[in-house]
């Protein structure tokens, strides 16, 4: 039977759609309001961004933030795509590595967490922006991964041969048609774990020493001391980074085509 | 000794798979092909054909036996080493590069200098008429420009030897019909030895110096076409190119008894039951009596150019007769009449 006929269909799903994206929207219209108490409007204005523009600490957990996501999503993409590429053909074992990789999507992060934060300091690894960068390269790994082995299993294995029956040897094949085809699906890998790592917030508390907060971190403790239009604005700001790194992604691709 | 065959395949064997679960593909294959012959495997879909392409392009390694290219051993050489350019089947165009990128890739990994790559890709593309295409995309291109581009890309570095994996399969039959004609002036202009893969017995005969016959990982016939029409030598030959008329009969020393007929002169080594073949357009309808045996007259087809008649055998089985004399009328339907079949047209099968 047509599922668009089943009663109701349309308003249930307008009704999910609401709860979904209704509050996000609220949010976003909050942080251009210039009254001090975040739900009550008076009128439209740019204070709270200026406000956090000029907030030392909140500039400083941008900049982490950033340089978090940035570092762990490159490393992550570049461990995928080599995981990816090396469990191409069937071997003995290809079933356990792919669910290796995909294990860290199932684990319960707060236990992974703790585990990583015990394991850092018995080791001796000093808390902070590089234990965090370690921390969340491992669970990105396999966000970047998903997309590249789709990419792969997609792509068909005579563009390959074609290359090497044109006198490309094994590395110049790679560069010139391997990688190019990929390209779609690395890229797409690393915007998930781009903006996976930066909406991380379990590890990042867990492991973040002092002077390395990062935006959620901020966000959180910000929000202890009461819910102020300035944690809508950095909450849009956030919104607004993600969105503009999917947009560039697709827009990337489609050039690429 | 210098070399007069661009390729010879010498005793090849291929298996998939391994141990108990290993599949022979290829039984002790052995071609020679020589220059600018235009070569073609023929066989129904999974007798190995493609795998012994694959073998001679450099894409699967032969389990045993040796394959040579201009004298030179390339049994175990990576693709990118052997002097042979390739026509896939899907014609695996780059669909990241345009089309004169794609025809220049062969020519950049070979380092030519920068205006002999463009004069060469200019030379490819006219020689299969797409200079305007140049700078399109794969994807803007139809089937046949794609066939034509994956052909210019295939020629461009001047290969001793082009593959061809039923490279016309995946046009309609108009355009295949073009593009064969097309593609033997090519092979004639470039002057390039071509070995070419089809199931397609027609396409065959029409295209090819040479066919090979293969059935299960084996070469049945090899030989000039009008040989595998005319003389073929087993069974499965004779059924898959044409129309054939097979009759069981019995060896004698006088020569072969027909099941229900008269005994033919025809030569055969030891006695024993025996299948005999004749094209229809080689046997003649005859006034009852006088032929080899008698027959009833089922239907008679008029197709133009000749009348299709179809007979049933007192032994029950069918026998076609393509009669190409347009002013003999055909025999009532229903009515006896007699079957001739000249000796030299009779060939005896083996299984
Ligand atoms: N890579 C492979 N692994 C396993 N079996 C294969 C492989 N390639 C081909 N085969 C098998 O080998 C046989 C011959 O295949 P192929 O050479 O493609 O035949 P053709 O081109 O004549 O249709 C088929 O039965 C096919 O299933
Ligand atoms: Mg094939």
């Amino acid at each position: 039977m047509n599922i668009r006929r089943f009663p109701l269909t349309r308003e249930i799903s307008l009704f999910v759609l609401a709860y979904l994206y209704l509050p996000v929207f609220v949010l976003i219209a909050y942080s251009f309001n210039a009254n001090r108490t975040a739900t009550v409007w008076t009128h439209a204005s740019l204070d709270w961004y200026v406000r956090i523009l000029n907030n030392p600490s909140i500039r400083a957990a941008t900049w982490n933030s950033l340089v978090l996501a940035i570092s762990a999503a490159t490393a992550a993409t570049v461990i995928a795509l080599l995981a990816a590429l090396a469990t191409r053909r069937a071997f003995p074992g290809r079933n356990a590595s792919e669910t290796i990789l995909r294990l860290p999507l199932i684990l319960p992060e707060i236990v992974v967490a703790v585990a990583t934060l015990i394991l850092f300091v018995a080791v001796g690894i000093e808390l902070g922006l590089g234990a965090m960068i370690l921390a969340h390269t491992v669970f990105c790994i396999p966000f970047a991964y998903l997309p590249i082995r789709a990419r792969l299993d997609g792509m068909s294995g005579t563009y390959e041969e074609a290359a090497q029956d044109l006198y490309a040897n094994r590395f110049r094949t790679f560069r010139r048609v391997t990688m190019p085809l990929l390209w779609p699906g690395v890229l797409a890998g690393f915007t998930l774990a781009f903006v996976t790592s930066l909406d991380d917030f379990l590890t990042s508390f867990f492991l973040s020493g002092p002077g390395t907060t990062t935006l959620p971190v901020y966000i959180f403790s910000a929000i202890r001391a009461g819910i102020t239009p300035e944690i809508n604005a950095i909450s849009t700001v956030m919104l607004v980074i993600s969105i503009l790194l999917v947009s560039l992604s697709f827009a990337l691709t489609r050039l690429r085509r | 000794m210098a070399e007069t065959n661009t390729v010879t395949i010498r005793g090849v064997s291929k298996a998939f798979g391994r141990g108990d679960a290993a599949v022979r593909v290829l039984h002790d294959v052995s071609v020679d092909i020589a220059r600018q012959e235009f070569f073609t495997l023929l066989g129904p879909s999974g007798c190995g054909k493609t795998t012994l392409l694959r073998l001679v392009a450099g894409f699967e390694i032969a389990d045993s036996g040796s394959i040579r290219i201009e004298g030179q051993d390339v049994t175990h050489a990576p693709p990118f080493r052997r002097p042979v350019n390739t026509v896939f089947q899907n014609y695996a165009l780059f669909p990241h590069l345009t089309v004169e990128q794609n025809v220049a890739f062969s020519l950049e990994e070979q380092r030519l200098p920068r205006d002999q790559i463009r004069q060469r890709v200019g030379e490819a593309l006219e020689m299969v008429r797409m200079q305007t295409y140049a700078r399109r995309r794969p994807s803007d291109l139809s089937g046949g420009q794609q066939q034509r581009v994956a052909l210019a890309r295939a020629l461009a570095p001047r290969p001793k030897l082009l593959l061809l994996d039923e490279p016309l399969s995946a046009l309609d039959l108009k355009l295949r019909k073009e593009m064969q004609i097309e593609l033997k002036q090519l092979q004639a202009e470039a002057g390039i030895t071509f070995l070419f893969v089809t199931h397609d017995q027609e396409e065959a005969l029409a295209l090819s110096d040479r066919v090979a016959v293969m059935q299960g990982g084996r070469i049945l016939q090899m030989g000039p076409p009008r040989e595998i029409y005319e003389a073929p030598t087993h069974r499965f030959v004779a059924d898959f190119i044409g129309d054939i008329n097979l009759l069981d009969g019995e060896a004698t020393g006088g020569g072969v008894r027909v099941a229900g007929g008269q005994t033919l002169p025809v030569q055969v080594s030891r006695p024993g039951p025996v299948t005999l073949a004749i094209r229809p357009e080689r046997a003649r309808l005859v006034a009852a009596g006088t032929g080899v045996m008698d027959a009833t007259l089922v239907h008679s087809a008029y197709l133009g150019t000749a009348t299709l008649h179809k007979l049933q055998l007192a032994s029950g089985g069918d026998f076609l007769i393509r009669q190409s004399d347009p002013v003999q009328a055909a025999p009532e339907k229903g009515s006896r009449v007699g079957i001739a079949l000249p000796t030299d047209a009779l060939q005896v099968l083996q299984e």
